[in-house]
């Protein structure tokens, strides 16, 4: 279970460094978001959260079964969009408000 | 050589852990003083602690019907009688409380068409809690009073004449020790996860259920530092979603999935419905030869797999993102079960620090609450937030005008730390070691794959490795803060695996199936409805086992 973090669309703000608490993550001697220990992710996603520039994706790893699929989020006042690129193709996006509760 | 720059604080209420319970009190306390409040906090207060993820639901409420004393009821029937009546009562108490200043601050909860709350079963209530965190660090952010030093590692404690007076602690990025004065302090640092092997010891051996990151700091300062300890023998053992590790409590009560064997049984009235119960019959039956077991969820509609998935974003998104990726929703295809690595922790079970009614521990001044502090289980999120109050609340009753000088301590533990630091350290030592520790803990102390089941012969073979093991740890050197952080976490982590083991022994019978399995004691004894305290001895090197006896609600207990 960890992050891949996109270089190319780092803006180099720090917030998922700041978010991470498992202190994990740092900017790195170009600027870039970097996590020199993946292996010591949570699975949380809150680096995933506070990436304004979309430039992390959570994955599960393949120990654990994971297929290969990401997940990114997009905040928009107070929806959170959760986009999950499928391992063979395609998007599925899931909305939730954070102003409803679970139905379970 | 790496220097480590000294730097001075003080305050007047040091919370150490700005989680559930230390974000909580730092709030209380503010309301009823203007007195200066520090907050250290190892990662950021914004997403820190258990509920970094989210919460999907609030496990502790008093419905309406209940009461207080139903929940101190059910509590002890859950913990088989090894609960403090007194604790878990004043925290039942203010449940309800707790959760309206949460619904104040910003919390989503569901409301029924008459505005009351919905409640899920007998104690809980559905939410919106994705976000609950950056909630209460809002909340705290606009307390001028309050000072949050974020990415700080408190590590021990300043005590003189068995008087709280501050801590150390040592910066994670920055190459600093800092020195804090306080008049009173409250350990909320959480519990303890990593002492044993986990279920995905491999790349995502982090994939746990408690956060990784709670390192056992707070318990191993407290027994360094002679506070008496409770209840650590009652560990807790999650049931999860295979390989995500995620909660089982939203597929079992919201959408009322029946746990069943590879036969398709409903196995779990076999063996009672209690927390260890559950567990313990999906242990018997693999070893039985009936696994894997299940959440039954095939057949639950489309719109439910659809409202599963977004209740699962808000508190563990690895589920949905298994879901989706596998192609295979909880509509169509059970759930697969399985019991997590052994942890320690207070919110969950008893163990933590022996408190009082105010959640002072046996060292003046300093408190305890929320996973830290023992003796009362079930307390959950809500549980936590009344006993951060509890513990402001008598903190502030504590406060003395005058500092208590720290002493001229800090010259020795700045060497200390400084010969630790080294620029050709191999930095993945401490990871070998920490999966050594692992290893040691779930063969010879009850972990997964020993089916939780020990003996006193196995519990003595894993005290003597731990204890070769520290003496090697002890030897390790970091070459930043960050690696000294780890060697830090990896130290308070071994002992508390030694006085885990201590505890282990002491109790001889099994009261807790599942958690628990005492292989040369398999039954329950009447003689163990006592608590097995502990107190560590520095100059023996020793854990001194305490019996008390069992202290019930409406009693005043007092160190």
């Amino acid at each position: 279970m960890s992050i891949e973090i996109n270089r190319e669309a780092c803006a180099g703000c720090g917030a998922c460094s700041e978010a991470c608490p498992g202190s994990l993550l740092l900017l790195d001697e170009k600027g870039k978001a970097a996590i020199p220990k993946p292996e010591r992710c949570w699975g949380c996603v809150s680096c995933v959260k506070e990436c304004p520039a979309r430039a992390i994706e959570f994955f599960l790893g393949a120990d654990m079964g994971g297929r290969g699929g990401r997940m990114s989020v997009r905040r928009e006042a107070s929806m959170l969009h959760w986009d999950i690129r499928k391992p063979g193709g395609g998007l599925k996006t899931i909305t939730v408000d954070s102003g409803d509760a679970n139905k379970y | 050589m790496l220097k480590l720059q000294v730097k001075r604080l003080s305050t007047d209420f040091l919370i150490i852990g700005g989680g559930t319970a230390g974000a909580y009190a730092a709030l209380t306390f503010c309301e009823h003083s203007d007195k200066r409040v520090l907050i250290a906090e190892k990662a950021n207060i914004k997403r820190s602690g258990c509920l970094a993820a989210g919460v999907n639901a609030l496990n502790a409420y008093i419905v309406p019907g209940k009461t207080p004393q139903d929940y101190v009821d059910y509590a002890r029937g859950d913990a088989h009688s090894i609960v403090r009546g007194d604790l878990l009562l004043t925290m039942a108490e203010g449940l309800n409380r707790v959760t309206h200043k949460l619904e104040e601050l910003g919390l989503t909860i569901l409301k029924n068409p008459d505005g009351s709350y919905a409640a899920r079963g007998n104690r809980n209530l559905k939410i919106n809690g994705e976000n609950i965190k950056p909630i209460l660090a809002g909340a705290v952010s606009k307390e001028p009073q309050i000072s949050v030093l974020n990415r700080v590692s408190v590590f021990e404690y300043i005590v003189r004449e068995n008087r709280i007076c501050g801590a150390y602690a040592v910066g994670v990025d920055e190459p600093s020790l800092y020195v804090i004065s306080a008049k009173a302090v409250l350990c909320a640092a959480g519990g303890a996860a990593g002492l044993y092997k986990p279920n995905n010891p491999g790349f995502s051996r982090h994939k746990m259920w408690y956060p990784p990151f709670n390192t056992g700091a707070a318990c191993a300062m407290g027994i360094r530092a002679g506070a008496e300890m409770t209840t650590l023998e009652m560990r807790f053992i999650a049931l999860r979603c295979k390989d995500t590790i995620a909660p089982t409590g939203t597929l079992a009560q919201g959408v009322g999935a029946k746990q069943i064997n590879s036969l398709g049984e409903v196995y779990e009235q076999k063996y009672g419905v209690t927390t260890s119960q559950r567990l313990y019959g999906t242990v018997v039956e693999n070893l039985e030869g009936r696994g894997p077991c299940y959440l039954r969820t095939a057949g639950i509609s489309r719109q439910q797999d659809e409202d599963l998935q977004k209740a699962y974003l808000n508190m563990a998104p690895s589920q949905t993102l298994r879901w989706i990726e596998s192609g295979g929703p909880p509509s169509e295809q059970n759930v697969e079960i399985e019991g997590t690595e052994p942890y320690i922790t207070g919110g969950h079970t008893a163990s933590g620090y022996w408190v009082d009614a105010n959640r002072e521990t046996t060292i003046r001044g300093l408190f305890a609450a929320g996973d830290a502090a023992g003796g009362c289980p079930q307390k959950y999120v809500t549980g936590a937030f009344v006993e951060g109050e509890i513990a402001a609340k008598a903190a502030l009753k504590y406060l003395g005008d005058e500092l208590t000088d720290p002493g001229d301590g800090a010259d020795s533990v700045k060497a200390l730390l400084e010969a630790r630091l080294d620029a050709a350290a191999d930095s993945d030592e401490i990871d070998r070691l920490e999966e050594e520790m692992q290893s040691i803990m779930d063969e010879y102390a009850g972990g997964i794959s020993r089916h939780y089941r020990y003996s006193e012969e196995s519990l003595k073979t894993a005290e003597e490795k731990i204890r070769a093991l520290t003496d090697r740890v002890n030897l390790t050197k970091a070459r930043d803060t960050r690696g000294l952080v780890y060697i830090l976490e990896l130290t308070e982590r071994l002992i508390l695996c030694r006085a885990l083991i201590a505890h282990l022994l002491a109790r001889k019978e099994t009261r807790w199936r599942g958690f628990a399995e005492n292989t040369d004691y398999p039954d329950t004894s009447e003689d163990f409805l006592k608590y097995v305290n502990s107190r560590f001895n520095p100059h023996t090197d020793e854990f001194e086992i305490i019996f008390r006896d069992l202290v019930a609600e409406g009693e005043i207990y007092e160190h």
